[in-house]
């Protein structure tokens, strides 16, 4: 269990906290293009198609980028700092921001294989997807 | 259509920035640059027919007319801009813009925060963790990635640009050495500038690698210092700029980009929205990067000043912390940068930061550069930067129309 920011979700973003509920990762896709939005969207911002279907991702990424961040960019991440924030870009292309966990963050480093895993948040129903070397 | 010799830049106004502002409401501070411009330039507040604006805390709406209003101004065209950090080199073009289209002859661009002295809300070892772990939901909406990146921390800009550099340096190399000489540079310019924030203080090297590493690899001496201050530009048409006091700093060339929003979404680094910006303005103003005597860009971060260098194309892509090392960038060095002392040293008032390299390179091309002059110039260029890497505007400026 965890402290995080948790902003609200809203109609068009639910699926994918109710998805990660089930610890599945899930990313809007075009039925028209083909196209991976994210964050998600109304419209698909390649071709304008409203058919953007929610799919299972398979979790796999690498990190594109990261900082170890020695000061809470917030009073709630104080007991978790130094924490690593990164943008994990998928193996189905969209990037997300993230954290890596389950490692020390000095192991962490640009390229590095990473797998989606699922992390409660306390006081809330949100289970949160974070990325673990692997 | 160009705007090249369509409008210049005829006065400044602009407050030295301080850390606090104390009880002075911005549309006190607007008011103060507002009539130092006027006066600067010798222009009367009846000549004046187009204001240039941006958001205001505070105030929810109609800030255009409200700050006319205060100002005892009627414009003809009234605009407001939001580009973060590149809004007050956005008001300039858009200003020139607005007097090429015949909506206004001469057109006040105007920036500025406060601050108050208030409980810091988060930083340092002396912030607490809530004592009842839960997590938080923010009162007011925000953007649509907000979801997706505030659980992670990714707050404020130094995650953003800490990110940054990480990926930079993974792509091309660059040393904190590097980085440091940067704030280090600026920090003499600003030495030499008595309005800057730390005119009085010198920085070496080793003082700002031996600083806080606050997101790594960023040290504490290579983040900008909130502040508050306002600047305040006028713009005029060509035909009226022989009304003005002060020598005209042309506009010859300019360019925008906005390519994103969330940091996640940005662009690669070979690509970003800074290139696009900086070559519209140099291919407007018919000059290249090499032609440009002082580079006025925005440093929110010395990673920032890096990237810039070399997406604007002053040096080779991947080159920057090499070509940083083999120049001096003091107003009196070989390749003078942001000669006031940059936002690093200069301080960041908010909007009125990204205007502060857009006044100097005004002041220099007027020749009005003081202490800090930079000899013989006849081309500057100012880029504005707003968000992560965002928005991105440039601006060429010239001393001949």
């Amino acid at each position: 269990m965890s402290v995080r920011l948790i902003p609200p979700s809203s109609e068009l973003t639910q699926p994918y906290w109710d998805a990660a509920r089930r610890e599945e990762l899930v990313v809007q896709r075009c039925e028209e293009c083909g196209q991976r939005p994210f964050p998600p969207r109304a419209h698909c911002p390649e071709c304008g198609s409203s058919a953007l279907d929610w799919r299972k991702v398979s979790g796999r990424g690498t990190v594109y980028s990261f900082t170890i961040s020695h000061r809470p960019p917030h009073p709630v991440f104080t007991d978790q700092c130094p924490m690593a924030i990164a943008v994990v870009e998928l193996e189905e292309g969209p990037r997300m921001i993230s954290n890596i966990v389950g490692c020390d963050p000095v192991e962490v480093a640009v390229g590095m294989a990473v797998q989606v895993g699922f992390e409660p948040i306390d006081d809330s129903d949100v289970s949160l997807p974070v990325f673990t070397p692997g | 259509m160009s705007l090249r010799g369509v409008a210049a830049a005829v006065g400044v106004g602009e407050l030295a920035p301080q850390r606090y502002t104390g009880n002075a409401t911005i549309l006190d501070l607007l008011s103060d640059v507002a009539n130092e411009a006027m006066a600067d330039a010798g222009i009367e507040r009846s000549q004046i027919d187009g204001l240039v604006v941006h958001p205001i805390g505070g105030l929810p709406g109609f800030v255009p007319a409200t700050v006319a209003e205060f100002l005892g101004l009627k414009p003809t065209f009234a605009e407001l801009v939001d580009l973060g950090g590149a809004t007050g080199a956005g008001m300039i073009w858009r200003a020139a813009a607005a007097i090429q289209a015949g909506m206004c002859t001469t057109c006040l661009c105007l920036t500025g925060t406060r601050r108050r002295q208030r409980k810091p809300r988060s930083d340092g070892p002396k912030a607490a963790a809530p004592t009842t772990p839960r997590s938080i939901t923010p009162k007011r909406d925000q953007s649509p990635a907000a979801e997706f990146d505030m659980p992670y921390g990714m707050l404020g800009a130094n995650v953003g640009y800490a990110m940054i550099a990480t990926r930079y340096t993974h792509e091309f190399g660059l040393t904190d050495t590097q980085r440091a000489k940067v704030a280090v540079d600026q920090r003499k310019n600003a030495n030499a500038n008595p309005t800057a924030i730390f005119h009085d203080q010198p920085l070496s090297i080793e003082d700002v690698l031996a600083s806080e590493v606050i997101c790594e690899p960023l040290h504490m001496l290579e983040i900008v210092m909130p502040s508050a201050g306002a600047a305040a530009v006028l713009v005029t048409a060509a035909d009226r700029v022989a009304d003005a006091q002060q020598p005209p700093a042309w506009l010859l060339g300019a360019g925008e980009s906005v390519t994103h929003s969330s940091f996640a979404q940005a662009p690669g680094l070979d690509t970003t929205g800074i290139g696009i910006a900086a070559r519209s303005a140099f291919e407007q103003a018919g000059v290249q990067p090499a032609d440009i005597g002082l580079a006025s860009l925005y440093d929110c971060y010395t990673i920032m000043v890096l990237l810039t260098l070399e997406e604007a194309g002053f040096c080779p892509r991947g080159e920057a912390g090499a070509f940083v090392e083999a120049h001096d960038l003091t107003f009196a060095g070989d390749f003078p940068l942001n000669s006031h002392g940059g936002q690093l040293s200069f301080g960041q008032p908010g909007m009125a930061g990204g205007m502060s390299h857009v006044t100097e390179a005004i002041r220099q091309i007027q020749g009005r550069g003081g202490e800090r002059q930079v000899a013989g110039l006849e081309l500057a260029y100012a880029h504005g930067n707003g968000g992560i890497i965002a928005e991105q505007t440039g601006l060429v400026f010239g001393a001949q129309r």
